[in-house]
């Protein structure tokens, strides 16, 4: 804290200035159809997975080359866990769960280059991610159980009189899953991104800058693992609702 | 040096509080499932999913404090 008082306003920390929504041309107001730098950042993330998914795999080859073998690994990994978690009726969902889970992950991963604009942070984008996920599972799970869907909520194993206590808990439960889903995806992001600029701001004072090293190399490390656990937590909660809108009962 | 900011900023500091407790739900998680890994390592693998969707819901209750924070401190 001395330090700080003695450089007369050297540390100015400014985190969360790169979350900011630029037009791309101009500086006007920003309307749904403006190109932004978000929606650069998202186009960038569609056309990344393209390359490896489209173009890296065109070879079709027996022995894959790397970026189709790049590209197996994840259809491997995320196929193993619809079938893991939902079983084999899951598996008709796979190509959306699939394209959920690419899609969050590049755009985690793409953000942590410099100078990047991370459009996952934004509740904009997850959260059309979410509710998607969540009125997808809603109608699916009625248009293939009908009325018995409501039967999530009404346990058949708890006592009779705790049971409308339980199905009160269990409607709130159900509509904070797409709060919930989108506002850690987001929030998880954000809170790392400003980490990393705060320690960024500790370079400005020559006592401090030690610290800005370490800590961003620290905190980089840590974001490369979270990075890679939200796009797999977001897609494995997502199997986990579409259990229950496949096998309300259970 | 004086204080600065308003009470907006206290009310974002408390909320930050949040985040420790958090904390301490994710390190339950993780504790317990370690625990439970070392007694019966055969059984770990099938249960990693289950880890990371328990840490995912003790973490996302620290993430609503972190954005109570940022509201109070950015609204």
């Amino acid at each position: 804290m001395a330090t700080e008082a003695q450089s007369d306003g050297g540390l100015v920390f400014h985190p969360l200035d790169q979350f900011i929504t630029k037009p791309l041309f101009g500086d006007g107001i920003v309307h749904w159809y403006t190109p932004t730098n978000v929606t650069l950042w998202m186009a960038i993330v569609v056309l990344s997975i393209v390359l490896v998914f489209v173009v890296g795999s065109r070879g079709r080859a027996i022995v894959p080359s790397r970026m189709q073998s790049v590209g197996e690994l994840m259809y491997g990994f995320v196929y193993k866990m619809v079938e893991d978690v939902t079983g084999k009726d899951g598996i008709k969902y796979f190509p959306y769960i699939m394209t959920l889970f690419v899609f969050v992950l590049f755009a985690n991963y793409l953000a942590l280059l410099p100078m990047s604009y991370s459009s996952t942070s934004m509740i904009a984008v997850t959260a059309v991610l979410g509710f998607g996920v969540f009125i997808a599972i809603t109608i699916l799970g009625f248009v293939l159980h009908g009325a018995s869907f409501l039967g999530l909520f009404w346990l058949k194993d708890a006592p009779l009189a705790l049971r409308p206590v339980i199905a009160v808990l269990e409607v709130i439960s159900y509509f904070v899953r797409p709060v919930s889903l989108s506002i850690r995806l987001a929030g998880n992001i954000t809170a790392g991104h400003v980490v990393i600029k705060v320690f960024a701001g500790f370079a400005a004072l020559t006592i401090a800058s030690p610290a800005a090293v370490l800590g961003i190399v620290a905190i980089y490390g840590l974001e490369v693992l979270v990075c890679g656990i939200q796009a797999y937590v977001f897609t494995i909660l997502t199997c986990v609702y579409l259990k229950d809108a496949l096998h309300p009962a259970h | 040096m004086a204080i600065e900011g308003d009470l907006a900023s206290i009310g974002a500091g408390l909320a930050a509080i949040g985040s420790g407790f958090a904390a301490i739900g994710v390190g339950t998680v993780a504790g317990n499932y370690l625990s439970g890994a070392l007694r019966n390592p055969s059984a770990a693998a099938s249960q990693t999913a289950t880890l990371f969707i328990g840490l995912a819901f003790a973490e996302a209750l620290g993430i609503f404090s972190f954005l109570v924070a940022l509201l109070l401190m950015f609204t």
